[in-house]
């Protein structure tokens, strides 16, 4: 089985919990470090953690949308790798424009560390859990706002991309949208975080069904 | 060639920055009618062409400088 590729950037702090998360469901995986250059075929699925990549400097994810490693990831995603980004992985995922739309600081000011009710709003995605569309996972994050121009969301939302909404809205993102897939449905980012609801004693074991996608994908 | 490159949030974007920081001069006495934050990138170019130059800064600011989806930018030659 091939690995699942973990994206490590200069910040990036979640990348161990995803590691665990990835070791939790028996999905074999790597790091790969951001200066390196890789080859897409030696892995099966690749993860963005969440952290805050070259501390946020310019913008959350701006500088690690253009490390070496997300060349070859860019070449990944064209040619329809399973791509997750969770948190600063999805803000760098935008920056790169893998993904549609822009983070922005969340409308109360302050850097979020709650827990939120999602929900599925489609089951096409290779990301989307098949046997659950109701979700409780933790955010932390200060830059979760999502916004998009009109002529975006309405081209998103045509396309079934709109994958994850807040249940109760908690950072002013728009349409309450907490995650997004690309056209072709195998990029996919969220703003909350799976790996740290795998289990009850966690305070929910729902992150469990978004790793397990990876089994339910056939690795 | 020395630039700079003025970043600011689109005006139509909530600036939560802008704001929290009217909420402070307004609280020092001052009347603010509105506030705005930004950045100011400055970079040195080695390229003597003006335009040459100009167009590699603008280059810069749309690749990654500036993220058009939230925000606008100038470029000023120093």
């Amino acid at each position: 089985m091939k690995p699942v590729g973990v994206l490590r950037f200069l910040g990036t702090n979640c990348d161990a919990d995803v590691i665990a998360a990835l070791d939790a469901v028996g999905i074999a995986n790597k790091y790969i470090w951001w200066a390196n250059r890789f080859e897409p075929s030696s892995y099966s699925a690749f993860v963005l953690p969440g952290g805050f990549s070259y501390g946020d400097y310019l913008r959350a994810g701006a500088l690690a949308a253009h490390a070496p490693a997300m060349d070859d990831l860019r070449k990944a995603a064209e040619i329809g790798m399973p791509v997750l980004g969770i948190c600063n992985g999805f803000q760098i995922l935008c920056e790169a424009k893998l993904l549609d739309g822009a983070l922005t600081k969340n409308i109360s000011r302050q850097f979020q560390d709650e827990w939120v009710d999602l929900e599925q709003k489609s089951t096409q995605g290779f990301w989307n859990s098949k046997v659950r569309t109701h979700f409780r996972l933790p955010i932390a994050h200060s830059m979760g706002r999502w916004i998009a121009p009109a002529d975006i969301v309405k081209r998103l939302e045509d396309n079934d991309q709109i994958w994850l909404k807040y249940a109760k809205n908690p950072n002013g993102s728009l349409h309450d949208i907490a995650g997004i897939s690309n056209k072709a449905k195998n990029v996919a980012a969220l703003m909350p975080h799976p790996e740290r609801a795998m289990d009850d004693w966690m305070g929910s074991p729902d992150g469990k069904f978004l790793f397990d996608c990876l089994k339910a994908g056939g690795l | 060639m020395k630039f700079s490159v003025e970043i600011m949030p689109r005006p139509e974007a909530l600036d939560p920055q802008g704001r929290a920081v009217q909420g402070s001069l307004q609280r020092l006495g001052f009347t603010v009618e509105d506030c705005r934050v930004g950045k100011v990138v400055i970079v040195d170019v080695k390229e003597e062409n003006k335009t040459k130059a100009l167009e590699q800064v603008h280059q810069m600011a749309e690749k990654i400088l500036a993220n058009p989806l939230i925000e606008t930018f100038e470029v000023k030659a120093l």
